[in-house]
């Protein structure tokens, strides 16, 4: 009888803070949670898609799902680069993180590009 | 005490930024040095032979090359061979690794845009020797990343001379591993360098590095299973950072995709099980990077209370998860795996099931000796490089000790893979020997600043200034120990470390440094330059004796000279100038990409051995009596038959000698070819004592056929040190058109079917005729 009500409250209290702690990050880094956020996103879409309709042309699935895929990984690296809090990182200039980050971006989409078909 | 030191730290910087680029300026000539030395040592069979291809698979690649450079990039990755495989043809542009074919390709056009006329042959060559000069250099970088510029250094002289390497890519050897290495090496480099600093940058070379080496060679399922592990030993020893984060999820996304593009790898990159260990460790990574940034930002009780609700929730997710995966990859009959890849985790599995990959030599375990044949001095300096790595222990030197136990237990079971073995022994024994040299040289120099320091302090110094000067000297020999020290280990973390160490060093006035007695140091030191030079002398031996023969021609030397064997070119050069371009030509497979190379006729089966059933056909051909054999080979459109014969040289790899290999092949597959039927005592014998199925085989009598004739009728067969047992005998199907000067390569031709069959009077008159008796003299017609 107890048990339960303690979970819940358990449940409760751990929401609560989990969503206190995350709004006291800055807004840029709720930008790129966002985008990674929008990216996941799609690439479910995308495989409730091919469940849906059959999964021909395969690797017009497979760039479609993996550049969604790889454009969130990117941005949580440069989330990881980017946060102040983060001490390996601090002598890092910000635009160097962005920088590498388009770079990356590029390759990946000619990748996709050339493999969509 | 601060006063004297500022004293003596003035000095100081401007010798050791002298210091820095004296020793830069060295590094990179011995560089220079390393990359001419592997150049020049694998040279050897140029000299001796000739600027030739050597073996088998090189002559299928260098003709893919001249097809790539005469055609262009689109009729190459659009290319239907016919002139293989009879009448199957094969897809070459779907099933060939382009890697090292674009690269000569790529150096070749360079060097023709650059008016620099070198024949496509040559840039094939000499390709191998270039490339591994490239490979030394990345070995440096690599070794530099885990330990510093002197391990570096000793690890790239190590790896351009290491017998097992030079083995596989002397000039000549024009295989992928002639480039697969160099790039396995190169890509192991840029995900240490993304490891250590946690560049996106790098992140993104070392996908590029990635695709470059599955465009090269099979063996890159070594890499994308290696760094997961790694990753997941990184994980599970705590060692989890955001770089490592940064060094592997995006090479795991951008990796799959790029290798998805090469052509014969396609959608194996997300479908087979030799990637499924980069796809667990990618999400495991995830939720550990989940979990930490959920710990970073919650208070630890919080904490502890997420923890509980997961791993509740989430253990009834995972095992769903795992049931329905596990579910999938038992389906499927090998579990995902592909054959290869199944006999290297079950070594027992290919002399089971396939007994084409039981066969190739290069399959087989290798024995203890090799071991010592190609790594030589290598093989015990390992364990000192493991101890090495762990003193102290980096996320880097982790994953070269990772690297080494896995490419031993691989070496293990094959010993074509102790190629992969040979890169991670060089690192290791580098770093062994680089830490060996620094505390002898360590010892030695603190004893010669000792003795300077002694001879100081005796040449009159005031009392007061006694006690100051000694500590001085000790503190200056401190720091120049420290900045001896700072130049092999010039990584970014370690320049905070040792700004740290060096306040501490000034703060203590007695630090003992670890040192030898100076006169066991000059002796190991001598000792140690002299392994190195044993080395040296095996390497040489290995590359000039050994490894550099291009068995296409052989040599051999008898009391009256140097005798060459130049048989089998003869023999292609023969078929290209006396048979029509479209005649068919069969022979085992060994000789396919020869064929096809140099003599430019079709063949029926090649090294390629992906038809199995092919293979057996032309086996049950081999070892059936001559009007079964010129049946089958007639079904196939064959015109020519040419076999490999050592008896009358004693060259022991000769078609005899491969015949069990013919017989089970054929066997497996057609099952009226019985094995025990040649056995003789379950010997294979070709003697008198041989089975009567053997001696009527068409691969005797084709190796055999007027054999007598060269011996004055004894017909004795220097390979299998007997007389042969059927010595005078004629062929019915077959005739010989050519047999080379030392009888190694001998050609066939079928003969054709009959017009007219003697002998056999029509249906209506047989009755009449059939009561006249049958005479010994009429003559029984092979046709029937």
């Amino acid at each position: 009888m107890v048990k339960p009500a303690t979970t819940k409250d358990d449940a409760h209290a751990l929401f609560h803070s989990l969503r206190s702690a995350y709004s006291a990050t800055p807004t840029n880094l709720k930008i790129i949670d966002l985008y990674v956020v929008f990216a996941v996103f799609t690439a479910l879409i995308q495989v409730a898609y091919m469940a849906i309709v059959g999964s021909f042309p395969f690797n017009s699935f497979l760039s479609g799902v993996l550049s969604c895929v790889g454009t969130a990984v990117l941005a949580v690296c440069l989330r990881i680069q980017v946060n102040k809090e983060n001490k390996e990182f601090k002598d890092l200039p910000p635009e160097r993180a962005f920088a590498d980050f388009v770079l990356c971006n590029l390759v990946l989409h000619l990748v996709i590009m050339n493999f969509l078909g | 005490m601060a006063v004297p030191v500022d004293n003596l730290t003035k000095p100081t910087p401007p010798s050791s930024t002298l210091r820095f680029a004296f020793g830069n300026v060295i590094a990179f000539f011995i560089l220079l040095l390393i990359g001419v030395l592997a150049f020049s040592i694998r040279l050897f069979s140029v000299i001796k032979y000739e600027s030739v291809i050597h073996e088998f698979d090189p002559y299928f690649n260098y003709r893919v090359t001249q097809f790539l450079t005469k055609n262009g990039i689109y009729d190459f990755w659009n290319w239907f061979d016919d002139r293989t495989w009879y009448p199957l043809g094969r897809v070459i542009g779907g099933t060939v690794y382009p890697g090292l074919t674009l690269t000569a390709g790529t150096i070749w056009e360079v060097l023709q845009s650059l008016n620099i006329p070198l024949s496509v042959e040559t840039v094939c060559v000499f390709t191998a020797p270039v490339f591994s000069a490239f490979a030394a250099w990345a070995t440096y970088l690599l070794t530099k990343e885990v330990k510093g510029t002197g391990a570096g250094l000793t690890a790239a002289v190590l790896l351009a001379m290491v017998p097992s390497y030079i083995s596989r890519s002397v000039a000549g050897s024009y295989d992928n591993e002639a480039v697969a290495i160099f790039a396995l090496i190169f890509t192991f480099y840029l995900y240490i360098k993304t490891l250590n600093t946690g560049s996106l940058f790098y992140a993104t070379l070392n996908s590029i590095a990635y695709f470059y080496m599955v465009c090269s060679w099979g063996g890159y399922t070594f890499i994308i299973n290696l760094i997961p592990m790694h990753v997941l030993l990184c994980i599970v020893t705590g060692r989890y950072s955001s770089r490592l984060y940064i060094a592997y999820a995006p090479l795991v996304v951008l990796g799959t995709l790029l290798a998805a593009l090469v052509p014969v790898v396609g959608f194996n990159a997300v479908m087979t099980s030799e990637h499924f260990a980069s796809f667990l460790v990618f999400i495991v990574i995830h939720v550990v990077a989940l979990a930490y940034y959920i710990k970073g930002i919650l208070s630890p009780k919080m904490f502890k209370v997420a923890a509980t609700l997961v791993v509740s929730v989430g253990l009834v997710v995972c095992c769903a998860v795992v049931a329905i995966l596990l579910a999938v990859v038992a389906s499927s009959p090998t579990k995902g795996w592909s054959g290869r890849s199944l006999s290297l985790l079950d070594p027992t599995y290919a002399s089971k099931y396939i007994p084409i990959i039981a066969s190739v030599s290069e399959h087989q375990p290798p024995t203890w000796p090799s071991y010592f044949m190609d790594l030589n001095v290598l093989a015990f300096l390992v364990p000192a490089g493991i101890i090495a790595c762990f003193a102290p222990l980096s996320d880097a030197s982790s994953f070269v000790i990772l690297y080494l136990v896995m490419s031993v237990y691989f070496s293990g079971v094959m010993v074509r893979l102790m190629l992969v073995l040979a890169p991670a022994a060089c690192i290791m024994s580098g770093i062994a020997l680089s830490e060996a040299f620094d505390v002898f040289t360590r010892s030695i120099k603190f004893y010669i600043s000792n003795l300077s320091e002694f001879l100081q302090t005796d040449a009159g110094d005031t009392l007061p200034g006694n006690n100051v000067s000694p500590q001085n000297e000790v503190l200056k020999n401190e720091k120049k120990e420290d900045t001896l020290k700072e130049r092999p280990s010039r990584k970014n973390k370690k320049k905070e470390k040792e700004n740290i160490e060096k306040p501490s060093v000034k703060s203590k006035t007695e630090k003992r440094p670890l040192v030898l007695p100076v006169e066991a140091s000059f002796f190991a030191l001598f000792l140690t330059v002299l392994l190195g030079g044993f080395y040296v002398v095996h390497s040489v031996w290995a590359a000039a004796e050994a490894y550099s023969a291009p068995s296409i021609v052989l040599t051999s030397h008898s009391h009256d000279g140097l005798h060459v064997f130049d048989d089998f070119r003869e023999a292609y050069a023969w078929l290209s100038h006396n048979t029509e371009v479209d005649d068919k030509v069969a022979s085992w497979w060994d000789y396919g990409y020869q064929t096809t190379a140099m003599a430019n006729r079709t063949v029926i089966v090649d090294n390629n051995t992906w038809n199995n059933t092919h293979i057996a056909t032309v086996g049950t051909a081999m070892s059936s009596p001559e009007k079964a054999a010129w049946e089958i080979f007639n079904s196939l459109d064959v015109k020519y038959v040419l076999v490999v014969f050592g008896g009358l040289v004693g060259y022991p790899s000769d078609d005899i000698n491969k015949f069990l290999w013919m017989v089970r092949i054929g066997g497996g597959v057609f099952p009226h070819i019985k094995e025990p039927d040649y056995l003789r005592d379950g010997q294979y014998r070709i003697d008198s004592q041989a089975t009567p199925t053997m001696l009527n085989s068409l691969m005797y009598k084709l190796s055999y056929f007027r054999f007598v004739e060269t011996d004055g009728g004894k017909g004795y067969d220097r390979v299998r040190r007997t007389e042969i047992g059927k010595k005078y005998f004629k062929l019915t199907h077959f005739e010989e058109v050519f047999t080379t000067h030392h009888w190694m390569v001998r050609i066939y031709k079928l003969k054709p079917q009959k017009n007219r069959i003697r002998g056999k009077t029509k249906k209506s008159k047989s009755k009449t005729s059939s009561t006249t008796p049958r005479s010994g003299t009429v003559k029984k017609n092979p046709w029937h």
